[in-house]
């Protein structure tokens, strides 16, 4: 039985996730910002399976309040399993004329993010056997003119999970770069779906599959590996005439 | 992370005859406790999953309401089958969830990819509406809510819960619902397949199971003059009891095999949609011929999921009509007349040639329905689907005078095209339910036929 901590349950890749391990019978720590979505969610997951569901109410954004909320999060007993799920997809357009826009889109998806990992791979140094989820995004292997900014925090988050699982590697803990492409979510509602868009239960799953056997990084749907790798080598002379 | 869609966003809705509406704004409620776009002008009206066939679950120029987004459970009780939960949760979650403890739908569609707060605003029937009734004989409670605000927590004696099971949205949004689910002893339905020759066949079988099985339909081959098909009764199967229907190939219910598994896992799919229509004459009379003789055994046992949904095995079938899509056209007569009003339906369809490959005949039994609007009323029930071509409305306004003599209606989750007179007819009560509209809620099938 495991004790899963989800940082971001309100998101729907979160929800999925969660509910996979609800089903498992695992014990389940939520955070996100709004308590009454929150309550719902321990109904449903208790539902399904749950051993206990514990909630927290509170804006990861606000780095200061990281270290008490990861106390709370392990005071009944110790955390073996998280997913860092949390984001927000600022709309890049917007963001061009904004300085303050875009560097508050890079605190949340970044510097928060790091923040808690940071705080997180020193707790988790004397537990063997845990395991963390990243959500980043294939959006970080390129920068695009579509959501360069989204972009570049998603890289510094890749590349900062990936070094701490090299980091945690000996102490028997791994850590997953977990690369999504187009998932159809609430904060993706305002875009057109297409063939390589994906449902939230199937990245969810594949999450849950690849942390349970320690994979460093997973591609989601397994094709993106191709597609990003195709585009992160494509020359830059191209991507200016022709940009995606 | 979620941020709770406030902003309406464009979005090209669809239903399952294909027909689709993009002049329409998609907003995602955060979770049940949110309350509604206040803000807009523009009319409301509940998404579901976009199953039922034609314009209902449209409202061009207004804002959709994705009721998917509520798919929360609230409680379960295994000892005694209460079930409460979000509106947005869809029937094969709800049997995914229950069935290894014990328990089932009390009603379910041909489609288990239904959401709960479209089985109620459409009273959803099944199989076993000669014994078990609506979808909405099982609700014991459901919250709706209202433009104004308020919370309606409503109980089957009031006025406003009859006329939201079988509202067509109309009411207000569902947000949960309370039903009781019933005892089954294994996840295997034990199935008798029965041909007949003649709809006399088709009415002395069906007199003849309606008290012992629970579960009666039959398939008709609407090409054969006089009508034939194949009758199917069942009942949900005893687990690991001796007796010759069940023994060995009941399974314990805690192994449910992976086709329960829902949506996009491992399902085939009909992945494209073909030029033309796979469904027409020649391939009709083919596959008619195919099933009717295909040698099936008597008496057989099989897991729920192929006997009551059949067609969900194969994503997107609906594409298969073509480019161009089908109608349904789904109608119930009264006992009196029914038998004959059938016969005639069928001889004048095998007439016009024009057939459907999925034509299903069932007697509804006598248990009252619980909607102003419910379809179900007691007597027989045909469905069938066609390509849609252009010599379609002339055969559906022959069919609907024969409905018309005979006490009839249409069902409005299976219609694009009825006249607003054959809605009135059928429903004579549309205008008590029409008091009863949240006056922000409308939708394109509703201003169809009431304009």
């Amino acid at each position: 039985m495991q004790r899963v901590l989800i940082l971001g349950a309100q998101s729907a890749i979160a929800k999925a996730f969660a509910r996979q391990h609800a089903a498992r019978g695992d014990h389940l720590v939520l955070v996100a910002r709004d308590a009454q979505a929150l309550a719902h969610a321990v109904q449903d997951f208790m539902v399904r399976g749950a051993a206990s569901v514990q909630t927290i109410a509170q804006d990861l954004a606000q780095v200061e309040a990281h270290a008490s909320l990861w106390q709370s999060a392990n005071a009944q007993g110790p955390i073996d399993t998280v997913l860092l799920a949390y984001g927000v997809l600022p709309d890049q357009e917007a963001n061009e004329s904004s300085v303050e826009e875009t560097l508050r889109g890079f605190w949340v998806n970044a510097n928060s993010a790091i923040a808690l990992l940071c705080l997180m791979a020193q707790g988790m140094k004397s537990r063997a056997g845990a395991r963390i989820g990243v959500i980043s995004s294939v959006a970080g292997d390129r920068g695009r003119k579509s959501n360069y900014g989204y972009g570049a925090a998603k890289a510094a988050l890749s590349a900062y999970a990936l070094g701490m699982g090299q980091m945690l590697h000996p102490h028997g803990v791994s850590v997953t770069v977990i690369k999504p492409g187009f998932v159809d979510t609430p904060m993706t509602a305002a875009f057109k779906k297409g063939p390589l868009w994906a449902q939230p239960e199937r990245v969810a799953k594949e999450i849950v599959h690849a942390m349970d056997s320690r994979r460093p990084i997973l591609y989601t749907p397994f094709f993106w590996r191709w597609i990003m790798m195709v585009i992160a080598h494509l020359p830059e002379s191209l991507l200016r005439r022709r940009p995606i | 992370m979620s941020r709770p869609l406030s902003v309406p966003t464009t979005t090209s809705l669809q239903s399952w005859g294909r027909l689709s509406e993009s002049n329409q704004q998609a907003w995602y409620p955060s979770g049940r406790h949110c309350s509604l776009p206040g803000d807009s002008n523009s009319s409301l009206l509940p998404y579901g999953m976009g199953r039922s066939y034609g314009d209902l679950p449209f409202n061009p120029g207004g804002l959709a309401l994705m009721g998917r987004a509520l798919d929360r459970f609230i409680s379960f009780d295994a000892n005694t089958g209460e079930l409460c939960c979000e509106s947005g949760v869809l029937l094969g979650e709800i049997l995914q969830l229950t069935v290894p403890k014990g328990w089932f739908l009390p009603v379910t569609p041909g489609s288990q990819f239904v959401t709960v707060g479209g089985a109620i605003a459409n009273d959803v029937h099944g199989k076993n509406h000669h014994r078990a009734g609506c979808f909405g004989n099982h609700l014991l409670e459901f919250e709706l809510l209202r433009s104004s605000g308020d919370r309606l927590q409503l109980k089957p004696n009031d006025p406003l819960f009859a006329a939201t099971v079988a509202g067509l949205g109309l009411t207000g949004l569902i947000t949960w619902a309370r039903m009781q689910l019933i005892p089954v002893r294994s996840n295997q339905m034990s199935v008798e397949s029965i041909r007949f020759e003649g709809l006399d066949g088709f009415f002395e079988l069906s007199k003849e199971s309606d008290a012992s099985h629970d579960y009666t339909v039959a398939w008709v081959d609407c090409l054969a003059s006089r009508g034939r098909g194949i009758f199917f009764r069942a009942n949900h199967a005893f687990a690991g009891v001796g007796s010759e229907e069940g023994s060995c190939a009941t399974q314990p219910l805690r192994t449910e095999p992976l086709r329960t598994k829902l949506l996009r896992t491992k399902r085939r799919s009909m992945p494209f949609t073909p030029p033309v229509s796979l469904v027409n004459g020649l391939s009709l009379r083919a596959f008619n011929a195919l099933y009717f003789h295909w040698p099936r055994k008597r008496q057989d046992t099989q897991h729920y999921d192929p006997f009551f949904y059949p067609l969900d095995s194969i994503a997107h079938w609906n594409r298969m009509y073509g480019p161009a899509g089908f109608y349904q056209y789904q109608f119930v007569v009264g006992l009196r007349d029914g038998a004959a009003a059938i016969s005639e339906a069928l001889a004048e369809i095998s007439r016009a040639g024009l057939g459907s490959f999925l034509a299903v005949l069932k007697v509804f039994g006598d248990r009252p329905s619980p909607g102003l609007m419910s379809f179900p009323q007691p007597g027989y029930c045909l469905a069938l689907d066609f390509p849609r071509q252009p010599q379609l409305m002339a055969l559906f306004q022959r069919l609907d005078r024969i409905i018309l003599n005979a006490q009839g209606r249409l069902y409005p989750a299976k219609d694009a095209c009825m006249s607003p007179q054959m809605f009135q007819q059928g429903y004579p009560r549309w205008q008590a339910f029409a008091q009863h509209i949240d006056p922000k809620f409308s939708s394109a099938f509703w201003r169809r036929v009431t304009g």
